[in-house]
């Protein structure tokens, strides 16, 4: 590794630090920074703001580290295996695909009478997201063996993205109030919502996520010069697709199973990283997505907190930009 | 090194080659002629293993392609397809390196050995000084030349190439095929690409297999040359 690659991932790895503090001090009642490492090291600190801390803050600034660095690297995956500098999770429908499942179990269940039990509520919010996500994947990789033109692709998935958010709205007409407001409140995508036993579940699945698509560096190396290329370089395709699916499936579905659909941090964020570390090479992009969708999730979330805004709104605002600035440049990214 | 045993090419009811048998010799440089949509793209996929014979059992060097495994086959075979390769931030040299696959561990480390080989590759095709360039600032024929050297650095005893002197100008196309001839006699490889260049491929190769649909004919250069097949088929010359 070069040394200006290595000091720009010391540089994010500290950036993430400091912002992981300030996410803790930030919020409707400012703690001081004092206050904070006292109650992350058990110091003098009173029960109400060692609760803030711990019991709120310090999981919300976790969720934001791994909901980062998941839809992140997720987005480079699909990127690279659709060749599309434009895919990522949202756009491609991905997400919507898991708003869809976690629509048809939380609005849908109580319409037929069936109740859970919370860990039952909370298994099948994340099977029922992930199953989502996994049919429109499936839908997606299908039109795309055909399609080659990346913006009908595009365009598709847009389709497929209005079209699920028609069902879900007949479905929220169709759904108690009750039943209705968790939803609203799902879909705008929300960090804080996760609680502890919640994230004892989540975090396993989007740390195996994470480790697969590292295991997966090879293959999305050898994807870069296409399919036919990497098959004669010894890559078995079908297998190589498989585990990239499951991995997006994972990272995506379980993101937006547990704080709802959050736009544009999957495209933009892998193509911060490619402008930041000059390369297109997995090995360093897919630890710098990772490590850059983290620092960008916690940014978005200090900002909501500041304006009290949904952290969807927000990242929109940031990725945007990106997104605009990637299609006017228009050069091969992939 | 490459043998064609009874094989029949085509998609669904559509023959394009039947019945052919044929092989390729080690340290030989073959041209690949045809008219367009004859298969000529379609036998190279299937010698690849990208593809699959309808029936009959490709051999490369003497194993049966279809019970090889994709590593297996990266090391017994190279393939320049028509893909445009042209992304940035990724250089000449980390093109190559990808052609290392099939030797490096799960995640790709390049050893001593493997950067070495990489640039024994850019040496070769004279692009040596291209190295740390991305090829979305290059040209058809330097990039070809690159794509070339990616497939050395993969070190198969086979290489294919899918109309790889295809954009590029007349002097370039002879560059391209010497270049191929080279490393047919000096280094052994056996090299089969297809072609409609004929004046390249009748100057620089040792054989040249032209799709006579469904047939596919094998024969030196010169007794191609006497036999009329060409004219024949591309309607050159008038009778």
């Amino acid at each position: 590794m070069v040394r200006r690659t290595k000091i720009l991932f010391a540089v994010i790895g500290l950036l993430i630090a400091v912002l992981f503090v300030i996410d803790l001090a930030a919020g409707s009642a400012a703690i001081p920074l004092g206050k904070i490492f006292a109650a992350l090291t058990g110091g003098e600190c009173d029960l109400a703001t060692r609760n803030i801390v711990l019991k709120i803050r310090l999981i919300k600034a976790v969720v934001a580290v791994l909901a980062g660095a998941a839809l992140a690297s997720s987005g480079l995956q699909m990127q690279t295996l659709f060749r599309n500098p434009l895919a990522g999770p949202y756009v491609l429908g991905v997400s919507s695909g898991a708003s869809l499942g976690v629509a048809l179990f939380l609005l849908g269940a109580p319409l037929l009478g069936i109740s859970f039990s919370p860990a039952m509520q909370m298994i099948g919010t994340a099977g029922a997201a992930w199953i989502g996500a996994g049919a429109i994947l499936i839908l997606i990789m299908a039109f795309s063996r055909r399609i080659k033109d990346i913006m009908v692709i595009l365009i598709l998935g847009m389709m497929i993205g209005s079209a699920i958010s028609a069902v879900v709205e007949i479905l929220q007409y169709l759904a108690s109030e009750n039943a209705l407001k968790s939803f609203v409140v799902w879909t705008m995508g929300s960090l804080g919502d996760i609680t502890a036993s919640q994230l004892q579940f989540v975090a396993p699945i989007i740390l195996a996520g994470l480790s697969l698509s590292v295991a997966l560096i090879k293959p999305l190396n050898l994807l870069l010069l296409g399919e036919n290329y990497a098959r004669t370089m010894g890559l078995d395709i079908a297998r190589s697709r498989k585990m990239l699916f499951a991995t997006t499936v994972l990272l995506a579905g379980t993101v937006t199973a547990f704080c709802g659909p959050i736009g544009f941090i999957g495209l933009a964020v892998p193509h911060l990283a490619r402008i930041i570390f000059a390369s297109a090479d997995h090995r360093i992009l897919v630890p710098a997505s990772m490590l850059t969708g983290a620092a960008m999730m916690l940014l978005c979330d200090i900002v909501s907190k500041m304006l009290t805004l949904p952290v969807n709104t927000v990242t929109a605002l940031a990725g945007i930009p990106v997104v605009i600035f990637v299609v006017i440049r228009n050069r091969n990214i992939i | 090194m490459i043998t064609l045993d009874n094989i029949s090419l085509g998609y669904g009811p559509r023959i394009l080659l039947d019945n052919v048998s044929a092989s390729f010799g080690q340290g030989t440089l073959t041209a690949l002629l045809g008219r367009n949509g004859t298969g000529k793209s379609t036998l190279l996929r299937a010698i690849s293993t990208l593809g699959r014979p309808l029936s009959g059992t490709i051999r490369l060097c003497g194993d049966s392609a279809a019970t090889l495994s994709p590593m297996q086959t990266a090391r017994r075979i190279s393939f320049v397809t028509t893909d445009k390769v042209r992304i940035s931030n990724l250089t000449c040299e980390d093109v190559i390196a990808l052609g290392r696959a099939p030797y490096t561990n799960w995640i790709g480390r390049m050893q001593e050995t493997d950067r070495r080989i990489v640039n024994d590759a850019l040496e070769t095709v004279g692009m040596y000084d291209f190295a740390r360039k991305t090829m979305d600032t290059m040209s058809d024929g330097e990039c070809q030349r690159i794509m070339i050297a990616r497939a050395l650095a993969q070190q198969t005893p086979v290489i294919l190439l899918d109309e790889p002197t295809a954009f590029l100008d007349l002097p370039t196309r002879y560059e391209v095929c010497r270049l191929l001839r080279r490393l047919a006699h000096d280094d052994g490889k056996t090299i089969l690409f297809s072609t409609h260049d004929l004046d390249t491929a009748f100057s620089e190769c040792d054989t040249i297999a032209l799709i006579d649909p469904p047939h596919l004919i094998v024969l030196p250069v010169g007794e191609m040359r006497r036999s009329g097949h060409i004219e024949r088929l591309f309607g050159i010359g008038g009778e």
